[in-house]
């Protein structure tokens, strides 16, 4: 089959279409063996590893946003802390339902400069899963971590970021068929 | 065994009679008179919404219409002119030449053909229908980002998709159309290296085509999903990722700009050495000029997108394989001087286009270089200054290029001349209301005046009222190419069978007025 014959061209349509949603995991890869981005990875599990003789402190910051000037509370319990690498930590961030009505939250984080985000390494974080948020709730949201000892030199201050969403909507939009779902609406 | 088909054919080879010949043909030469109508028409509605912008534009404050009426006109201004306009315009080009420049009988995919046109004029009017729809015409820019064309996106969105995926179709299938047709259909002896350079720019415009259409075509459906399906692709809150749709769409916007720009340089290597009295300078480095700049397109992308936080590394690529884009581009118009250079020249209304395309085209070409700079675009992204460069590669670019090959062919095409007086005056009012409306938008761009904005501040109100004057200028001289064109196929002067002195290539053999069918039998190629 020749490339420029009629079924040789409609193969390449067809490949190139399928190209541009091959772009979405491929972007996703690179970002994640890159660090591009500041993408962090998912759930660490295991020990912590790695050379930690090096016995460097490095401060860590927290910041937060609220998408689309939500109008929920949300601030981290603690706004910075100085940590040696490879020492396991624990803080918590304070959300705050200010709606009458039951919602779901959704934090995405982002780590700066991005090439720390590989070596930022999360044990449990509140942004794994959809938080839900009963009407009027106050909530402590826990994040546990550690930074990976092999941490370029250069990097001596990290800043971890927060995006809340609301994607009450979403969810419920995909859960309509489902009759177990928990969310109603009171309003 | 073709002596026989003749024989017993023969009585059938008029057009036919009545609107049926427009709907049912497969006649490259109907289609290609179709094609460049529409694009026409749509020049003149785009035209018409650049008008609202720039009225709006011409003093400072709120005049006219409100911001997101503004912003509606922006979009459609950029989406009509882009896909309606310019590349149906190349497209009316290739329909109508590349048969007669190749020595075939018609297009490889005469049915085909129909079809890639006559979904045009629906796509198109599903488009402007969104204007007449709740919560009014998209107003995200003709370049859609999201998330504001999906989560801030007018509910008139998901026709705004189905309209780009039907444009998409037809696109695919002109482009295919006119690969099969330059690989199969050349006269008997003639060699890829000896197709003119307007057949050559064409071939590897349809490459590109076929190469990133489809990836639009899945930009949009990715959109599609987003909105309806719930999906997440560029969704932050689900995990995607904005600044994906950003790198999606210009993979495909990249190599779109190449596509409007490359026919334009193979209809002005036509022209040029007609009336320049010489061959083409340099017609090997031309071919392989223009597929340098092909390859390149398809790795820049993301020049459009340095202030998205892009690691240093990526910058550095970007910013250098764009610059390097400057080196084909600069062959080709060192060739054009080349072949002016010591020539007997003359400047029919062809020519002038044809100059004022070259020397324009340059000035949009270095603002070009000076946007690649990845440092310095943190002060140039999304100012006037952007709008200045890709009006001067698209206005006297795209644009010139397609007038200045109806100018040359219209002859040809209809069998008489047009006014020579009224295409003088097209050009000459042409060129200065673009300068002026266009030339004061580096000033303002460097000052900082942002683009897609109803409103700016007292200090750029002098060089906007004047852009704005020179857009009525250039505006309202387009209808005397209108007149001219309809003067010309009802009353002009019956044209020669060669109407330039020393026009060159097989469109020349053939006789006017052109007989509805040429080439049945494929002409004999010197060597």
């Amino acid at each position: 089959m020749k490339l420029s014959s009629p079924t040789g061209l409609v193969s390449v349509v067809v490949f190139m279409f399928a190209f541009g949603f091959m772009l979405v995991p491929l972007y996703d890869v690179i970002c994640e063996v890159t660090g591009l981005n500041g993408k962090t990875a998912g759930q660490y599990e295991g020990e912590i590893a790695g050379d930690t003789s090096k016995n460097r402190d490095v401060k860590i910051q927290f910041l937060v946003n609220r998408n689309a000037n939500l109008t929920w509370g949300f601030s981290p319990n603690t706004v910075e802390m100085k940590l040696p690498l490879g020492e396991r930590r624990e803080t918590s961030f304070r959300v705050v339902n200010t709606y009458r009505k039951d919602v779901v939250a959704q934090a995405i984080p982002s780590v700066a400069p991005a090439e720390a985000a590989p070596y930022l390494h999360k044990m449990e974080c509140f942004c794994f899963q959809q938080q839900p948020l009963t009407a009027g709730e106050t909530k402590d949201m826990p994040l546990v971590f550690f930074i990976d000892p092999e941490l370029p030199d250069h990097i001596t201050k990290l800043t971890l970021s927060y995006t809340l969403f609301d994607i009450t909507d979403t969810v419920a939009k995909t859960k309509t068929e489902k009759p177990e779902s928990k969310i109603v609406d009171h309003s | 065994m073709s002596e026989l088909t003749m024989t017993t054919d023969h009585h059938d080879h008029g057009p036919a009679k009545g609107i049926g010949r427009w709907l049912f043909t497969t006649n490259h030469k109907d289609i290609g008179t179709m094609y460049l109508v529409f694009s026409l028409i749509m020049f003149l509605i785009g035209g018409l919404f650049a008008f609202v912008i720039r009225a709006e534009l011409f003093q400072p404050g709120m005049q006219l219409v409100d911001p997101n009426f503004f912003n509606q006109m922006t979009t459609m201004h950029g989406l009509v002119m882009v896909f309606g306009a310019v590349m149906p315009g190349f497209v009316g080009l290739a329909n109508w030449q590349i048969p007669l420049m190749i020595g075939a009988p018609d297009m490889a995919l005469p049915r085909m053909n129909n079809w890639s046109f006559w979904i045009l004029p629906f796509a198109f009017s599903m488009l402007i229908a969104t204007f007449f729809m709740d919560g009014g015409a998209p107003a995200f820019g003709w370049t859609f980002y999201a998330p504001l064309s999906t989560t801030y996106a007018p509910p008139s969105v998901t026709f705004f998709i189905f309209a780009v995926h039907m444009m998409g179709i037809s696109s695919i299938m002109g482009a295919m159309n006119i690969i099969v047709t330059i690989f199969n259909m050349r006269a008997p002896g003639m060699s890829l290296m000896q197709m003119p350079m307007f057949v050559w720019t064409w071939l590897i415009t349809a490459f590109l085509l076929v190469a990133v259409m489809p990836v639009l075509a899945a930009v949009v459906t990715m959109m599609l999903m987003d909105i309806h399906f719930a999906t997440s692709f560029f969704n932050a809150a689900g995990g995607g990722d904005p600044v994906l749709f950003q790198h999606v769409f210009w993979f495909f916007g990249h190599p779109e700009v190449y596509i409007m720009i490359l026919p334009a340089f193979g209809v002005v290597s036509e022209i040029i050495p007609t009336f320049a009295r010489k061959k083409l300078f340099g017609y090997h480095s031309m071919v392989y000029a223009t597929v340098s700049i092909a390859v390149l397109s398809l790795v820049v992308w993301a020049h459009h997108m340095f202030t998205v936080g892009m690691p240093i590394a990526g910058q550095l690529f970007f910013m250098f394989a764009t610059m390097l884009i400057a080196v084909p581009t600069g062959v080709k118009v060192f060739n054009w001087i080349a072949t002016m250079f010591k020539g007997s020249m003359t400047f029919e209304t062809p020519m002038l286009f044809a100059i004022g395309f070259v020397v324009l085209f340059t000035i949009g070409g270095f603002s070009g270089v000076m946007l690649a700079i990845a440092p310095i675009d943190f002060q140039y992204q999304d100012t006037y200054f952007v709008v200045a460069h890709f009006h001067y590669v698209l206005v006297p670019g795209a644009v010139f290029g397609i007038m200045a090959g109806v100018y040359y062919w219209l002859p040809k095409w209809v069998g008489r001349m047009y006014d020579e007086g009224l295409g003088k005056m097209h050009f000459w009012l042409s060129f200065i209301g673009l300068n002026i409306t266009f030339f004061p938008m580096h000033f303002v761009g460097l000052a900082g005046m942002p683009r897609r904005i109803p409103d700016y501040a007292l200090q750029f109100a002098d060089f906007n009222m004047m852009a704005s004057a020179g857009a009525f200028i250039f505006g309202t001289s387009q209808l005397i190419f209108v007149y001219l064109i309809i003067k010309a196929a009802r009353s002009g002067e019956t044209a020669d069978q060669v109407p330039w002195e020393s026009a060159e290539g097989l469109e020349w053999t053939l006789p006017t007025p052109l007989p509805y069918h040429t080439f049945t039998t494929p002409p004999v190629i010197e060597k």
